[in-house]
């Protein structure tokens, strides 16, 4: 073993966000996932089988079809952003891996634009696939462009990321963290008006559902299935998940302490 | 390399008074007061569960509720001008099993020192990082399939990168080969007479304290001596610095009792 003098690193003042670090930490992420091919297919593949046994089960009726298979277009990068974000970030936090980068020059919004990034280039490629998929093969209706339907999910995977990174906090083991999947996405699954339109539902739950993201995610989606040009309220419903993504997102960026007991 | 000829010599790399640090409803540091001099091996001794760990992550300001005076190179612990300038191992591995070695180096390269203008500067840091702790034949082996003292030493590796000042150091020898723990205390004495940084190391193996230039021993978040080992020795009469500990630790015990009971009995007279 030997050494020589290290080359000298010019000391680079610390900001709110950083483009190499973030990009850094992105690449980084998608090496990981690079080494686990099994993960990348599981992610990818999934959402298209459940969508092809979906288009068959309600072969009789393709407008049923049409409905639930746009929402679920919006639900499946929600739920799969979701899971791997809340694994991945808890495995940071239990591995040291996440004590040592904020003992380095890394700030906090490096790194959550970094997993941001990443899980959202992930989420492009599955949302692609699964959208044209259903578009173009399973005869999904659609009035509007299926590149609104692309960005709806996309922002849906989001905020899939942002809750997951949210709850990882909270989440001491891998056992946890996969039991709060019920606890978050459940209860907004039920409500976001798949299973029956929201105003049908008991005032009280019509007024939870308003506050839930998810809800939003799925009328946009609804949105587009039945325009054909970007309405208002096409608008409001993507602000409003974009919105919620950055606040859980901010949230979770306080849950990262440098300072821990 | 940094210019220490503006900074006085006498400034120590860390200097404490009456640091304290509560985990829960534990006191684990009461009081503590040291410094570690500039360029040389200060070894923080003492059994598991003593505080060692705290202590460590105090003056690399991740610990919390730290109270008291902690200066770590001119600054106060934690400060964000000291994250480029001091290189940290916790004791386990923190290292991404799913990712090589070089690559685990290459990514805190990349946060320590960002840019496509420093890519060249990196990928000379990231491969001396590599044959400093001997793994240049594993460089593209993932660290999950390494053995636990492979992963140990690429944890290692990270804290070499760029030029800490300050290496922090949890028991970087645990769980190695009698001949790669020599080469690692080789690389370490290299590191503080080469370019000048101070090291900081933990250890609860005894025989390791002969190769400091001082040492802290440590027992229950107090510590015992803050001297050289040779002047530990000749202190305690004793032939090793095991010996020179045992015997503090027994003066400690006996001089705690004897304030217990002093206690014991002013109580008795109160009552």
């Amino acid at each position: 073993m030997s050494t020589t003098r290290p080359a000298t690193a010019a000391p680079t003042p610390p900001r709110a966000l950083n483009l190499s670090r973030t990009t850094a930490t992105a690449a980084r992420v998608l090496r990981q996932l690079h080494h686990d091919p099994r993960t990348i297919a599981l992610l990818i593949l999934i959402p298209c089988v459940m969508l092809f046994l979906l288009r068959y089960v309600f072969d009789g009726s393709a407008r049923v079809f049409d409905g639930i298979g746009a929402s679920l277009l919006g639900i499946f990068p929600l739920i799969t952003m979701f899971l791997v974000t809340s694994i991945a970030t808890l495995r940071e936090r239990t591995s040291g891996t996440l004590e040592r980068l904020l003992a380095m020059p890394l700030g906090k919004g490096d790194l959550i634009a970094g997993y941001a990034l990443a899980f959202g280039a992930l989420a492009i490629i599955q949302s692609a696939l699964a959208t044209g998929l259903a578009v173009w093969f399973l005869g999904l209706d659609v009035t509007g462009s299926p590149w609104l339907l692309l960005l709806v999910a996309l922002l849906d995977a989001l905020l899939g990321t942002a809750l997951g990174l949210f709850v990882s906090a909270f989440a001491a083991s891998e056992f946890q963290a996969v039991q709060f999947m019920p606890a978050v996405i459940f209860p907004q699954l039920l409500l976001c008006g798949l299973f029956t339109p929201r105003d049908d539902m008991h005032p009280v739950l019509e007024t939870v559902s308003d506050v839930l993201p998810m809800s939003y995610a799925v009328d946009g989606m609804n949105e587009v299935l039945k325009h054909t040009d970007m309405t208002a309220a096409f608008v409001r419903d993507i602000l409003i998940v974009a919105g919620c993504a950055l606040l859980v997102l901010t949230l979770g960026a306080a849950t990262l302490k440098r300072r821990t007991a | 390399m940094m210019n220490y000829s503006s900074r006085p010599p006498e400034e120590p790399a860390v200097h404490a008074q009456d640091l304290t640090v509560v985990r829960g409803p534990r006191t684990v540091l009461r009081g503590l007061d040291f410094t570690v001099p500039r360029g040389r091996i200060t070894g923080l001794l003492g059994p598991s569960g003593c505080g060692k760990s705290t202590l460590m992550r105090a003056v690399v300001g991740t610990q919390a509720k730290v109270t008291g005076t902690l200066d770590v190179l001119g600054s106060p612990a934690g400060h964000p001008a000291l994250r480029t300038r001091i290189g940290y191992v916790t004791q386990a591995p923190s290292v991404y099993d799913d990712l090589t070695v070089r690559q685990n180096l290459d990514y805190f390269a990349a946060v320590l020192d960002p840019g496509r203008a420093a890519a060249d500067r990196r990928h000379e840091n990231v491969t001396r990082a590599i044959a400093d702790v001997d793994l240049t034949t594993h460089a593209d082996a993932l660290a999950g399939n390494l053995s636990g003292g492979q992963r140990s030493r690429v944890s290692l590796a990270v804290a070499l990168l760029g030029t800490p000042e300050l290496l922090v150091l949890d028991e970087p020898t645990v769980g190695l080969d009698p001949v790669l723990r020599r080469d690692l205390w080789q690389l370490f004495h290299t590191i503080a007479a080469e370019r000048g940084a101070t090291l900081l190391i933990s250890s609860h193996v005894m025989d390791e304290a002969e190769r400091c230039h001082r040492l802290l021993l440590m027992r229950a978040g107090e510590i015992l001596a803050d001297d050289t080992p040779e002047a530990l020795r000749t202190r305690t009469g004793s032939d090793t610095v095991e010996d020179a500990f045992l015997r503090l630790v027994d003066e400690a015990i006996a001089t705690g009792r004897t304030q217990e009971t002093t206690q014991e009995t002013t109580k008795e007279t109160t009552r």
